[in-house]
């Protein structure tokens, strides 16, 4: 008998089931496709407008540094300046998704923009965010042949970008948006859930920022909010 | 069971108390006598078991609370001065005899009725004031099974509230562990004393001239080390101030 | 690693004479417990998120066979491989042959306690690869050639100043002269020596927090990133998780993923949480083009309908090691084994048997407060309870404490002949205190009066005055 025969069959035989069962089969089956929510803390069960600011709040709770624009067309200004406020060379590193492309580059001349994951020596990422979450200021980046994950985790200041549609108020609604993005099918290799920049508490229990990523998360949400959304979960 | 206007309440009396502080029971008797109870303190009880329980000795504990159980059904409730024997009784017990049987019956019946002095009083009596004096600063311990297992902490406080004259200096964290544990403070002595040095230290620190809780184990423990570190606040039964009997000696204090 | 569990008493002395470990267990309790409180009251769902997660573990056990089945599915399609491990030398010879196979020189691992049960590392080393441990404090007790102290925090039980002597030690090539003296300064050395080993490594090992059977996901919380260093740099990464790690959806893990962080560092959720789900997709930059996972037995099929059941909905949070006061008072190396503290007391036993561990389900004064902070209302006290039955009932309760147990119980059951011997205790221990009330050395308890008074009876016993007509 194989290992993996073995083993099944010693859950089997402590669980004192059978496989064949049609009543847990059932119930199996039924789990897996229906995915019940379950609690959904109230807090982030409001109008999409405050979902918008409950998640930009909880960014900032966990040291993200938060920037508001209008409009995409606002995005690569926006860089710029936070670049040069935190004194930082004007210069970063994205990947090639389509609407990081879009973005009006050409306005700022001096800010040098590479694409391509990471070797490790960038000093400054952007990243698109998939999605974000209010409850806890959570990102929810993908990867794939645009959105290399290297990006999110080797420089040192990480900037993201999201639009405000794209923030909900809990994870299971952003579980629904990507089983829409994906049809079902496979999970994009790397799903990054990011809630704040690195950090170890490691030494005497002293939080310090930095442990291995990003030093700096900064996050620019586009647009603040239209009625609705997609912060429903259903 | 009707809740007539005095119940019947057999006093389980902890055999911490029987054998080192009987006046921990007298206070539980003039309590319970002035809450309008009737009450009666079966001869046919020991312990409740639990030095048996938690060694792992299920038969002992099961004959142990088989006694227990003959001893205390007739009355209205079991009220013990220890939310470590209240909690025996009221949350253990059953467990100890086979689902469906008879004897699990009436260990869950006894179980039903069981309760701690305070929380009897508290909650079950709805006594809300207390006619005494006690003109002393006082820190309260949570003693853990009451705590934990029987959800006791503001029913205490809220009496030492109405004791006149008395204050209450909360300690810091005055619901970690006296580091007592029944025979955990034989079996491992050092880090029992550990726990114990630590928690002595927070008593000191809040000024009180007077340390309560409701589980002699604890107190004992609390009050022994403080005698042989030299320093620290008389112990007491929180019973003995709430019926107003503390003219004796505090635990472990010499007479007069 | 070693067993030192049966020396848990000699471990424990040392332990509380260790001035270095005793200020750094400090830590422990003003880290972590408030900032837990602090978590719990922001979130008025707590207490409903903790049934729901017991609830979804309960579940998935009961079910467990059919959850692995379609995890695996899940995992095959999506071009990932599963290795199923019935014990620790299944696991550590799969992965032997996996980073053989990657032809690998070094390899970084993520924080694993799986990793630690199966006594990963030395199998990988002595077959001459290089192992690093990325994880700040894993990388910590590497270099220490120690096992962890605790589950989250590993490297809980040392002060900056010995981490520093430890960096200057084994970071050789770096200027003898250069400042350690703050943990930032401490973190940016590690940061530095780490990033080099990420980009080094052929394989990256990682455990993982939850399994998910709907998608096929490995999912590992962390708040350094250097579980995703681990994994998305080099050209394997190999997952190890217990069967115990699967959860059905992805809604099911985030009801968990609520208490977790919430539990174990009071944050309201980790930096990162990562959900990997086979190796990169054609035309993806990056991550690794091998992805395997290795599904642990060792033990946990066998906890399965017995009272040690419920031991396996541990998500390994911590927080009964950081509200232990056992924990508190000895730190986990005491504990003498991968797991230490109330987790450790119920869950070593199962997997180096209760002969060798039988202390740590005895070391604990049951206060609850274990149980109370479980976020998956694991009854721990009561299941340390079931290992003392278990020892009673093989005769490996110490004789001494035995017979002591024995004459107690034989009086305890006959209450006449209890309440003659109380008297009579009642008589001579008053007699032996005098007028002092209490006493300073007693033969029969000497563990009590080693440390402490024992305040003597204050006359006759309630019993026998209640019966001679006194009253109150």
């Amino acid at each position: 008998m194989s290992a993996r025969d073995q083993i099944l069959h010693a859950v089997r035989r402590s669980l004192n089931a059978h496989g064949a069962d049609s009543a847990r089969r059932k119930a199996v089956a039924h789990r897996l496709a229906r995915h019940p929510a379950g609690t959904i803390p109230e807090r982030g069960q409001v109008p999409h407008r405050d979902q918008v600011a409950l998640f930009r709040a909880m960014a900032k709770e966990v040291q993200a540094s938060v920037d508001v624009v209008e409009s995409t067309d606002d995005v690569p200004a926006a860089i710029a300046d936070y670049l040069r406020a935190q004194n930082l060379p004007q210069s970063l590193r994205r990947g090639g998704d389509e609407r990081l492309a879009a973005l009006p580059w050409d306005t700022q001349k001096t800010l040098e923009v590479t694409t391509g994951a990471s070797a490790g020596d960038d000093l400054v990422a952007l990243s698109r965010a998939f999605g974000g979450v209010a409850e806890t200021g959570t990102l929810v980046l993908l990867s794939g042949p645009d959105n290399p994950s290297t990006l999110n985790f080797l420089p040192e200041v990480h900037i993201v970008m999201i639009e405000a549609d794209d923030i909900a108020g809990d994870y299971e609604a952003v579980w629904n948006r990507l089983r829409e993005h994906t049809k079902g099918g496979v999970l994009p290799r790397t799903v990054n859930m990011i809630t704040g920049p690195s950090r170890s508490g490691d030494i005497e229990q002293t939080i310090l920022l930095g442990a291995h990523g990003p030093k700096q998360l900064h996050i620019i949400v586009v647009g603040t909010n239209r009625p609705g959304g997609k912060g429903s979960r259903r | 069971m009707s809740l007539d206007q005095h119940p019947h309440v057999g006093l389980f009396i902890t055999c911490l108390a029987d054998l080192f502080r009987p006046s921990v029971g007298f206070a539980a008797l003039k309590l319970l006598r002035d809450a309008g109870c009737r009450v009666d303190v079966p001869r046919a009880q020991t312990c409740c078991g639990q030095p048996a329980y938690n060694a792992g000795d299920r038969r002992d504990t099961a004959a142990i609370a088989r006694q227990v159980i003959d001893a205390f059904e007739p009355f209205d409730y079991v009220v013990a001065p220890s939310g470590s024997c209240a909690g025996m009784i009221a949350k253990h017990y059953p467990d100890l005899f086979d689902e469906k049987t008879r004897e699990h019956a009436r260990a869950q019946a006894l179980a039903a009725k069981t309760h701690e002095l305070v929380q009897f009083l508290a909650d079950v009596i709805n006594v809300e004031a207390l006619d005494v004096k006690f003109d002393k600063t006082v820190t309260y311990h949570d003693s853990c099974t009451g705590l934990r297992e029987l959800g006791i902490r503001d029913q205490p406080r809220r009496l030492l509230a109405s004791v006149a004259g008395l204050k209450l200096a909360e300690m810091e964290e005055s619901e970690t562990c006296c580091g007592f544990g029944g025979m955990f403070c034989v079996k491992y002595a050092d880090i029992s004393d550990h726990i114990v040095a630590g928690k002595t230290d927070f008593v000191r620190q809040t000024g009180a001239e007077v340390l309560l809780a409701g589980d002699l184990g604890c107190l004992m423990n609390m009050a022994g080390k403080m005698q042989r570190q030299g320093s620290g606040p008389e112990v007491r039964h929180v019973a003995e101030v709430l019926a107003g009997m503390t003219d004796g000696p505090a635990i472990g204090e010499a007479d007069g | 690693m070693e067993i030192r569990s049966p020396d848990f008493a000699k471990n424990s002395s040392r332990a509380l004479h260790d001035a270095q470990l005793q200020r750094a267990l400090g830590n422990v309790k003003l880290g972590f417990i408030a900032k837990r409180r602090k978590a719990i009251d922001k979130l008025p769902e707590f207490e409903r998120l903790r049934d729901e997660a017991r609830a979804i573990k309960e579940h998935t056990l009961k079910h467990l066979d059919l959850y692995l089945e379609a995890y695996e599915k899940k995992v095959l399609e999506a071009g990932g491989h599963v290795h199923w491990a019935a014990d620790a030398r299944d696991a550590r010879r799969i992965i032997l042959d996996i980073c053989r196979e990657a032809d690998a020189k070094t390899v970084t691992k993520g924080k694993s306690m799986i990793a630690e049960e199966v006594a990963l590392n030395p199998h990988l080393e002595q077959a001459g690869i290089d192992v690093v441990e990325t994880d700040l404090g894993e990388y910590i007790i590497q270099l220490r050639n120690e096992p962890p102290s605790h589950i989250i925090a590993p490297a809980v039980h040392l002060n900056k100043e010995q981490v520093e002597a430890d960096f200057r030690r084994c970071h050789t090539g770096l200027p003898d002269g250069r400042d350690l003296d703050e943990p930032v300064q401490l973190l940016g050395e590690a940061r530095a020596v780490l990033r080099q080993k990420y980009l080094d490594a052929d394989v990256g090992i990682t455990g993982a927090n939850f399994l998910v059977a709907e998608t096929g996901s490995s999912i590992i919380v962390t708040n350094e990133g250097n579980g995703d260093l681990t994994q998305i740099l080099p050209k394997v990464h190999i997952v190890i998780a217990s069967l115990e790690k699967i959860t059905p959806t992805l809604e099911d893990a985030s009801q968990i993923l609520r208490v977790l962080a919430r539990s174990a560092t009071g944050q309201e959720f980790s930096v990162y949480t990562t959900l990997s789900t086979g190796p990169k997709r054609p035309g993806d930059p990056d991550g690794p083009g091998d992805y395997h996972v290795v599904l642990l037995d060792n033990g946990r099929s066998a906890m399965l309908g017995t009272p040690f059941e419920d031991m396996l909905r541990c998500i390994r949070c911590g927080a009964c090691m950081n509200h232990c006061p056992v924990y508190h008072s000895v730190g986990g190396h005491a504990y003498g084994w991968v797991y230490g503290g109330p987790m450790g007391a119920v869950l070593t036993p199962t997997l180096i048997g209760i002969d060798k561990a039988g202390h740590l389900p005895n070391a604990s004064t049951f206060c609850g407060r274990c149980e109370a902070v479980c976020p998956m209302r694991i009854p721990l006290p009561k299941m340390m309870r079931h290992w003392r039955e278990r020892e009673f009932e093989r005769h490996l309760t110490p004789v001494v404490q035995r017979a002591g147990l024995g004459a107690w119980a034989f009086f305890a059951r006959r209450p006449r002949l209890y309440h003659a011997l109380t008297s009579m205790s009642a008589a001579v221990l008053r007699a032996m205190a005098g007028r002092k009330g209490r006493l300073a050395r007693l033969a029969l308890a000497r563990g009590w009066t080693r440390f402490r008074d024992l305040p003597a009876p204050q006359g006759r016993t309630f019993q026998a005055q209640w019966q001679s007509g006194k009253r109150a």
